[in-house]
């Protein structure tokens, strides 16, 4: 298959920090490749190389078939990018927001109208479409910044956490919008710190921490990497997690993993059927009745801990609030990140 | 090259779309400038001694003008840290535009609008009795001059907006630097009556000599010359001085923002 964006060896420093120390990444045309790391893991900054925006140190790269070091200029003509934070003018109208980019694209004043009507009408920002930017909620600001993104049309798309500090419902919106693209044969290259996000949307994922390339691979392939199915037993008492622990221990060639919070211990699941089953055993011998027993497919956010020894970041912040009010939530999130960004 | 005309055309019209949808804003330009040539031609006018006939309402609105255009130094360093913060740079620079008209847009933008509030404060001066004596051509290439000067200070800008990258170091730096060049130079007095060392300064002060080649321009009093250069031919010395910080300050802009990354 034919590689829309590839990159070698890319390093970038920054004083004495290292963000970069030799990013590989291969995307094949028509793919969503989903790299995924924890605060500071060199997202944006691999993001930002690629889009041209920034020079890298060390490294090679081409993108839609050209040349990073040669071709900037024609790799920004077959790239749309969408910043980690949006990036719309806040005092014009969604429509002249995209009418601007589009003159700046060269589609004449009667293209630029109609090509800015038509994103309007796919993003479902009509009703919004003559309203200051400045008056959007974050969920209709991210996608208005998706659109100005989308003006050219281009065959590959950046997108750097398009879907933080959005509610459910933005999110769902926003993923919808890009499996569009992926579906008329756009490349994406998308950073998220949501690891079901990355499982949702990616084709293959690349797991980064600390400027490198820890793993690679599809979803499947890295849950299977990091231990497949597990067994998954949760107890009433610290007591009695102590015995169930013993109990695992003994059925299983690894070391159990151990949550005294939620008082749960679980053992990868090698041995199938027999293991659940001598496991069940131990446990009535030693008179535990265990609240919970049962097997777990691994989920990412196993294959982030594994590989990175922390937690991705929380699954929907904003719980059971109603829509609107997520939506100023995720605003005024997304407002405090930049304040302390400034 | 017409490319970048068109799409620094283009980028000057969204801040133009601003301000037709703020029009406060442009009030709030406007607003200071005037009340400086009411201030120092009713108030102070009768109490200053500057040479000449005209009196101090010909002597200061050369000095008041020069002033609105240094000022827009720090109108386009804003803007231009905005742009930065809020991604449009980053948008822009994504962009297969030519990345010289970005910068272009804005510094013709605030050039327009430096223009409209001269209008404005020349009118004002009109009616208070400001006049220019030597026919239109040469009026007209006095407001030239200074709107060059609006013109450079609005590159500078550009450059220490894009260095100091945020709104308080921008705001920190015109302060400390502005109002010295301003107030060190012989826009709101005369430097006859300085201390030694003071004149000296005044009198090489390079916007001293943009202030005198408008007074000469426009014909307005300015009294003796020292001898000093920029004060015997002030003209030469202004087109030479703005021409030189041009040189200097649109490339360096330029590379600027080719590197630009908002600090975050
Ligand atoms: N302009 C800069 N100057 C100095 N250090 C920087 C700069 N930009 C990024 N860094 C550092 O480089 C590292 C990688 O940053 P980057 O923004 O790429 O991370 P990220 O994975 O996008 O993180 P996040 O999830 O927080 O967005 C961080 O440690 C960051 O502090
Ligand atoms: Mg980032």
């Amino acid at each position: 298959m034919e590689t829309a964006i590839s990159a070698e060896g890319l390093r970038k420093r920054y004083g004495d920090h290292q963000a970069l120390d030799g990013i590989d990444l291969e995307v094949p045309a028509g793919t969503i490749l989903g790299v995924l790391g924890p605060n500071g893991a060199g997202k944006t900054t691999t993001v930002r190389i690629l889009a041209t925006l920034l020079d890298p140190d060390e490294g090679r790269a081409t993108v839609a078939g050209y040349d990073l070091a040669t071709q900037a200029k024609l790799i920004r003509a077959n790239v749309g990018l969408t910043g980690q934070y949006a990036a719309v003018d806040e005092r014009l109208t969604g429509r002249e927001n995209l009418q601007l980019i589009g003159t700046l694209l060269r589609l004449g004043r009667k293209g630029a109208r109609a090509r800015a009507d038509e994103l309007l009408e796919k993003f479902s920002l009509v009703d919004a479409a003559d309203r200051m930017a400045k008056t959007y909620s974050g969920g209709m600001r991210r996608r208005l910044d998706l659109a100005a993104s989308l003006v050219a049309a281009p065959p590959v798309l950046f997108l750097d956490e398009p879907t933080t500090g959005l509610d459910l419902t933005s999110r769902l919106a926003l993923w919808e919008m890009i499996k569009e693209q992926v579906d008329a044969g756009v490349t994406v290259l998308l950073t998220t710190q949501y690891l079901e996000e990355a499982d949702q949307l990616a084709d293959r994922i690349a797991v980064i921490d600390k400027g490198v390339v820890i793993a690679d691979g599809t979803p499947d392939e890295l849950k299977r990497e990091v231990g497949g199915e597990r067994l998954e037993v949760s107890v009433a008492s610290l007591a009695d997690l102590t015995a169930a622990t013993r109990v695992l221990a003994d059925v299983s060639p690894q070391e159990p993993v151990v949550d005294r919070d939620s008082r749960t211990v679980s053992v990868p699941l090698a041995g199938g059927v027999n293991t659940i089953a001598a496991a069940a055993t131990g446990l009535e011998r030693l008179g535990i009745e265990p609240q919970d027993f049962a097997v777990r497919r691994s989920s990412l956010d196993d294959v982030f801990l594994a590989l990175t020894g922390q937690r991705g970041a929380d699954e929907d912040p904003a719980g059971p609030t109603g829509p609107a009010q997520q939506d100023d939530q995720a605003a005024q999130a997304e407002q405090q990140k930049e304040m302390q960004a400034a | 090259m017409t490319e970048v005309l068109s799409d620094s055309f283009a980028l000057a019209g969204r801040q133009m779309r601003h301000i037709r949808r703020m029009p406060e804003q442009l009030l709030g330009i406007t607003v200071m400038p005037v009340a400086f040539v009411l201030v120092f031609g009713y108030l102070f006018g009768s109490a200053m001694q500057v040479p000449g006939q005209g009196g101090y309402k010909e002597y200061i609105m050369a000095g008041i003008f020069a002033q609105v255009m240094l000022a827009n130094l720090t109108t386009t360093a804003i803007g231009v840290v905005e742009d930065l913060n809020n991604g449009l740079v980053d948008r822009f620079r994504a962009l297969p535009i030519s990345r010289s008209s970005v910068l272009l847009g804005r510094t013709t933008a605030d050039l327009v609008l430096v223009g409209w509030t001269s209008a404005i404060m020349a009118v004002v001066g009109y009616l208070i009795g400001w006049r220019a004596h030597n026919g239109v051509l040469q009026t007209l290439a006095g407001f030239g001059l200074l709107l060059l000067m609006g013109f450079a200070m609005s590159w500078l800008g550009a450059l220490v907006g894009l260095s100091l990258r945020s709104p308080e170091a921008v705001s920190a730096l015109s302060g400390v630097v502005m109002m010295p060049l301003a107030f060190l130079s012989n826009a709101f007095v005369p430097p006859e009556g300085l201390p030694g060392w003071m004149r000296v300064v005044v009198e090489w002060n390079p916007v001293s000599a943009v202030v005198s080649a408008a007074r000469d321009l426009f014909g307005n009093e300015r009294g003796a010359s020292s001898g000093a250069f920029p004060s015997e031919h002030p003209v030469i010395a202004a087109l030479v001085v703005l021409l030189a910080l041009l040189a200097v300050v649109v490339p360096l802009a330029g590379r600027a923002y080719q590197r630009a990354a908002a600090r975050r």
